[in-house]
């Protein structure tokens, strides 16, 4: 199979990050950033000092990268999701940290009669598998990862991504004919395996809602309670609700965070009932959300302004983050650009380090990667000028 | 490659870029096909050589061209000739190539 090398290797300082000397801890340890972009994927090393960084990629050049993620088993097992409208869907796998990377394989075939989910006029429309969105590897093994994929549905492998077959009690819950797909597609873009039960998963769909499997992803149930969304015939109904993206602490596998197509949301209790927790956001619409490393109630979230306007509000780059599960936020701006900034933050291109001193990581829809070592105090541009960043991920390299 | 018969040609296909990056080849693929020589078979052959680009030309489950690739045979579109239809006589004595090409979309 054919190998594709870095075509570009860079390296670039990023000084703005806070200021906390180089430990010999932090200059041992290292991160790897996974970025999705437009165009190709990019892989963004630096030590533990997070200060300078060596930029290499574009790896799938011209491609459509949605997600790469790392294992957590083997960090040198790298997964990623490489499609086209042009030539579909391909998985490619890197055994190598990223240096090298090898197709694997693209067949995701539906198990069964795939049936129909709604289209966005309410008429029955034929399941149809367009892309991978989502890639999860295993927590306690290299070879196995789970795929979310367009039109919603979880596919898993455990060859190393060599073959995939469906988890299809998913699909096979009864609400599915009423999914619809939301304005990006009907995409299972969420999956979150449970640390402490590897029975238990969690999986979000855009417009379907969240839903958790406690036998390995047989069975599953909608965990949508004391969601509302406006734009539903009924606002409270089981299903169809536009979940944009779930966080987890691997330390509280039942406390979870959830960012909605509008409103904040939070869970105590693995999902059977959510309250919100927008609180003095500037916006509850947003995409990405995500959990600081060592804090559980700390999370951080990037308000967007609208459903209509996806770019941050009144030109200003602002993470916001709660030191208290939610309601109470506050902004980060340091290093971040606050006038004229119109860009977007997806779903997953958000990520958090383990170093001790948290990092935060963000892409955007203008192509900059922006890394904080800091828990968010203070920012800095990893790189400024790539492709619309779809993904951010980042592996702690001991 | 395939087996190569009393009946075989070899027929020249010209993938778009990214396929020939993808499958690291260059600009032509010389392929050993039985004759009657089709876009199917064709295709059968390729993705035997280059596991890799199956479902990038035709979709799993249907066995269709994917919508966005053309095929076209000494200049005519051979696109909805259907998978089965015979060659021209000159892509199928290897004298001129198929080209498989991307719609031009997307910006």
């Amino acid at each position: 199979m054919g190998k594709n090398r870095s075509t570009a290797l860079l390296k670039f300082s990023c000084d703005g990050a806070g200021d906390r000397g180089n430990s010999e801890e932090a200059a041992m340890s290292g991160v790897r950033v996974l970025v999705g972009t437009k165009k190709g994927a990019f892989v963004l090393t630096a030590d533990g000092t997070r200060k300078d960084w060596q930029v290499s990629g574009p790896f799938f050049a011209g491609w459509e990268i949605y997600h790469v993620k790392g294992s957590a088993v083997d960090p040198n097992r790298i997964y990623a999701s490489q499609s086209s409208g042009w030539f579909g869907q391909l998985i490619q796998r890197s055994d190598d940290g990223g240096v090298t990377w090898a197709p694997v394989d693209n067949k995701f075939v539906y198990d069964g009669v795939a049936g129909t989910h709604q289209w966005y006029d309410g008429t029955p429309h034929p399941w149809e598998f367009k892309r991978v969105w989502h890639l999860e590897p295993s927590l306690t093994d290299a070879e196995t990862v789970y795929a979310g994929v367009e039109d919603a549905a979880l596919f898993k492998s455990t060859d190393g991504g060599v073959s995939w077959s469906e988890l299809a009690g998913l699909r096979g819950h009864g609400s599915g004919p009423n999914w619809q797909p939301g304005a990006g597609g009907m995409c299972l873009h969420t999956i979150i395996l449970d640390p402490a039960n590897q029975q238990r998963m969690y999986i979000a769909i855009s417009a379907a809602g969240a839903f958790r499997t406690d036998d390995a992803g047989c069975t599953w149930k909608p965990i949508n309670k004391g969601l509302v969304s406006n734009f539903m015939p009924n606002p409270t109904a089981e299903v169809g609700h536009c979940v944009h993206h779930v966080a987890m602490h691997r330390t509280r596998p039942d406390v979870l965070f959830m960012q909605k197509h509008w409103d904040v949301m939070r869970s105590d209790d693995a999902g059977e009932s959510w309250h919100e927790v927008s609180g003095n956001l500037p916006t509850d619409f947003g995409f990405a959300i995500d959990v600081h490393a060592h804090e559980p109630e700390t999370l951080y979230v990037v308000p967007i302004k609208s459903d209509s306007e996806h770019f941050v509000p009144d030109g200003k780059l602002r993470v916001y983050r709660s030191r208290s599960g939610g309601n109470e936020w506050e902004p980060l701006t340091a290093g971040l650009p606050q006038q004229d900034c119109y860009v977007n933050v997806l779903r997953d291109a958000m990520a958090v380090d383990t170093l001790d001193e948290c990092g935060v990581y963000f892409g955007t829809s203008g192509g900059q990667v922006y890394a904080s070592s800091d828990a968010g105090d203070h920012w800095a541009p990893i790189v400024r000028d790539l492709p619309a960043v779809m993904s951010v991920e980042v592996q702690t390299i001991p | 490659m395939t087996e190569k018969g009393a009946s075989a040609s070899v027929i020249r296909v010209v993938l778009p870029q990214h396929l020939r990056t993808l499958a690291g080849v260059g600009a032509e693929v010389a392929l050993d096909v039985d004759a009657p020589v089709t876009v199917r078979r064709v295709l059968d052959a390729l993705e035997e050589l280059c596991p890799m680009l199956r479902g990038t030309i035709r979709e799993y489950g249907t066995g269709e061209r994917r919508p966005f690739l053309r095929f076209f045979a000494c200049e005519e579109d051979w696109s909805h000739e259907g998978m089965d239809a015979e060659l021209p006589a000159p892509v199928a004595e290897g004298r001129e190539p198929l080209l498989i090409l991307g719609a031009i979309a997307g910006g």
